[in-house]
């Protein structure tokens, strides 16, 4: 037998393999990255980074159109914004299947909020599969595809941090090619103008009520939605992570119903399961979906009354709201400080924040690695909300409080989140008159979500070169006059045109250029060395926020700043930070 | 089968944790068990403090490793050691590279680092085996090699002969870095 350990995105990139998915676009975004990344190593399936999931979720629904099997991925907030295509082609349809993999992000470990993506599905109307474990994930990718072309409609796959980024094993079968569909041009069906879409939306009705249909028949045949009963006091219904986390915590103790499909729910297999158990458990990360379906359909349950809505759960979390013991542990007495991800040594980031910190500026900040300046020392952002939202913001910022604050303010935003939903924002503020300064930290790489490729850098997805968007001349097609290029690394240079560029009356738009110092291509210089008779102690330097320094006692019993070799790679922003020329270059 | 057994690898992140874990869980499914390794990617480059959670037995059903439930811990840095303490069954081992890493609030002098934390762990019976994981890395021939120290160094505690975790080192680290992986697993092993 064919079996391999792999990520549950991985598993999923394999699923798509086995089901003969020939055309793949995503938009990275933490813990979807990986599917696509593994979709890359097969030759049979086109890959590429769209600039933004609206794009993705579009190129896949046109190649599914087109007759083709198709995928996109993206993570929670992601599906936000391929909202609007998903709602409508769930009315359209599809030609060749078509899942769409969303991840969410229970606990935050990388997101900047914790919404459930079922509703979604519930809202857009579209079937919506589970899988708890790696094997699953392989699977229900394939049988979204016939789910898909079954029922006429895209397939939500929905993905959580625990099942993209954990590892497990997986039965391997051989890719069954799949021959384009015919595409025949078909207006009532592809073209929804309100007559048709009224009519398909008569059908899209009619399809969730065969998809429940399914769900409490021949979803049990495959195993997908699945009863175990064992002790029959306690009843849990339970999917994904959380099935996981109930059977570990609870093993023969109680009765499971196990739900592969999330939306639409089953109606009579509940009420079978709930008929068998004493008392019935709804366990669920994020909101109460499953819980309210059940009261909907008359089943009362306990759910969210013992489990929370915040965060993520685990075994531990059910053994608590179902009184069992938790296993004894040993603490230790002291705090122990935390230890927040940090902008690495050498970041091209650091330097333009080092070198704006003096000025008091309003920061309308986004989302990307530099996302990490919000924190001590350097403490540079007043907002984070989504991609793209840094400039726009701060046109509405601006407008509120006039030009006088207007000098007094910037948006920073990386390459890929200004291609992804920046741009639109510089082309309000060009329209409308509005006089913001936003710099573009372009460290030619996607870097927060593990370095992909994107527009703006010159290569595709496989590393090859491609045509690159030129952003001085993006921004001035769109009107803005002022366009410079700054080294993040030049602290004085990026001054001198930061206090040009927010005095002018006009906006402006800097481009902070400097490849993000982890990319293979960068080369580094030595190490730097403090000078220890030179260093006063003052601390300085450790305003700057690098990993790579920190402070020791002298042999005279004075605090001194040093230097960890290992990490420091010679970029020379604490030196400029130094008053005392006491970090120099080393050997 | 025996029951399902829990080892936790913690540390700081760009410290190569992931490659251990990925060892260990080849060396599980070669030997028949049922493996669940959780990782977590995307911001494990920005020096935060990272976790890895493996399992196998004859089933495993959550991916995640609670409170009192870890045979095993690795850290990497003291100070992870004394974070995840409570993930320790009270009989566990503790396995503890002596390296120290300062976290951004004591680098800013805003938090403390705690002193002898090892022997501190040690006074409250933990069983802590200490390694200077680092300094054989560099004997092995790179620092970056603390990883598959580490790795030597549980694998006297899990049972399976060496030349298997030999084989399964040669089959995943690259040719060139393949003599420095050995000899660091060895002084692990050796240690
Ligand atoms: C709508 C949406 N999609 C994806 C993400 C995940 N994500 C977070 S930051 C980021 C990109 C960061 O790249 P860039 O703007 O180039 O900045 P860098 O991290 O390289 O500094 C992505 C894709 C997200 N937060 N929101």
């Amino acid at each position: 037998m064919n079996k391999a350990l792999l990520l549950g995105n991985e598993a999923v990139a394999r699923g798509l393999y086995e089901a003969g998915v020939t055309v793949v676009s995503s938009y990275p975004g933490t813990p979807s990255t990986e599917v696509t990344e593994a979709v890359t190593k097969y030759d049979e399936i086109y890959s590429e980074w769209a600039p933004n999931e609206k794009v993705a979720f579009e190129v896949a629904s046109g190649a599914c159109i087109a007759g083709a099997r198709s995928f996109c991925a993206m993570k929670h907030v992601g599906l936000n914004v391929a909202a609007d295509p998903l709602y409508t082609l769930s009315y359209i349809g599809v030609n060749g299947g078509m899942v769409c993999a969303v991840a969410d992000d229970p606990g935050m470990h990388s997101s900047q909020n914790e919404q459930d993506s079922r509703h979604h599905a519930i809202a857009a109307k579209v079937p919506m599969l589970e899988p708890c474990d790696s094997s699953e994930c392989l699977n229900f990718a394939k049988l979204g595809y016939d789910l898909s072309e079954q029922f006429d409609a895209p397939v939500l796959l929905r993905l959580s941090t625990r099942v993209s980024h954990s590892r497990s094993l997986v039965t391997l079968s051989d890719r069954v090619e799949k021959e384009l569909k015919p595409y025949v041009k078909n207006p009532m069906k592809t073209v929804m103008m309100p007559a048709m879409a009224r009519k398909a939306h008569v059908v899209v009705e009619q399809r969730t009520k065969d998809l429940t249909q399914w769900a409490d028949t021949t979803a049990v045949e495959l195993g997908v939605n699945s009863i175990e009963y064992n002790d029959k006091k306690i009843g849990i219904i339970a999917a994904g992570t959380s099935y996981t986390y109930a059977r570990e915590a609870m093993g023969e103790k109680a009765s499971y119903l196990k739900l592969g499909m999330v939306n639409p729910l089953p109606v009579n297999l509940i009420k079978e399961f709930a008929a068998n158990v004493e008392k019935l458990y709804v366990i669920e990360e994020l909101d109460d979906i499953i819980e309210t379906h059940c009261l909907k359909i008359g089943v009362s349950v306990i759910g969210k009354e013992r489990f929370s809505l915040l965060g993520e759960f685990s075994q531990d979390t059910v053994r608590k709201a179902l009184e069992q013991d938790n296993p004894p542990f040993v603490s230790f007495d002291e705090d122990v400080p935390p230890r927040p991800p940090v902008m690495c040594a050498g970041c091209p980031h650091r330097g333009i924040y080092y070198a704006l910190k003096k000025y008091n500026l309003y920061v309308s900040g986004d989302i990307g690695c530099y996302t990490l300046g919000a924190q001590a020392p350097l403490a540079m952002i007043d907002t984070c909300i989504c991609m793209g939202a840094s400039v726009s913001s701060l046109h509405g910022f601006n407008t509120a409080r006039g030009t006088e604050q207007a000098k007094k303010s910037i948006a920073v935003i990386g390459d890929s989140t200004f291609i992804h939903s920046g741009i639109t924002g510089l082309i309000d503020i060009a329209y409308n008159k509005g006089i913001s300064t936003v710099i573009v930290l372009d460290n030619s790489i996607t870097g927060m979500t593990g370095h992909q490729n994107n527009p703006a850098n010159g290569f595709t997805i496989k590393g090859d070169p491609t045509t690159a968007v030129n952003l001085e001349a993006l921004a001035r097609a769109v009107g803005i006059n002022r366009v410079s290029v700054v080294d993040p690394f030049d602290i004085d240079g990026v001054r001198a045109v930061a206090e040009r560029e927010l005095a002018a009356e006009e906006p402006s738009l800097i481009i902070a250029r400097r490849p993000c110092a982890l990319l293979k291509s960068v080369k580094h210089n030595p190490p730097l060395v403090v000078n220890k008779d030179k260093c006063v102690g003052c601390k300085a330097c450790l305003q700057v926020g690098c990993p790579a320094l920190y402070q020791t006692v002298n042999s005279d019993g004075k605090m001194r700043a040093e230097i960890d070799l290992n990490q420091c790679v010679g970029c020379e922003v604490c030196a400029k930070a130094c008053k005392f020329g006491a970090i120099t270059k080393g050997e | 089968m025996a029951q399902v057994k829990n080892i936790l690898i913690v540390g700081v992140g760009g410290q190569g944790t992931l490659l251990a874990s990925k060892l260990m869980g080849k060396c599980f499914v070669d030997k028949g068990y049922d493996v669940k390794v959780s990782e977590v990617h995307g911001m494990s480059q920005r020096g935060g403090s990272v976790v890895t959670y493996v399992r196998y037995g004859e089933k495993v059903y959550s991916p995640v490793i609670e409170k009192g439930e870890a045979d095993i811990i690795i850290a990497f840095e003291q100070l992870e050691a004394a974070r995840w303490l409570e993930y320790l069954k009270p009989d566990g081992i503790l396995i503890a590279n002596t390296q120290r890493i300062d976290p951004m609030p004591v680098i800013m002098g805003a938090a403390k680092y705690p002193e002898n934390i090892l022997e501190k762990l040690e006074q409250k019976g933990v069983k802590v085996i200490s390694v200077d994981a680092l300094d054989l890395a560099v004997k092995a021939g790179n620092p970056k090699s603390t990883n598959v120290v580490l790795l030597g160094v549980t694998a006297r505690f899990l049972g399976f002969e060496r030349d298997m975790w030999i084989d399964i080192i040669r089959s995943t680290v690259p040719e060139k870095m393949l003599d420095i992986n050995v000899n660091a697993f060895d002084l692990g092993y050796n240690a």
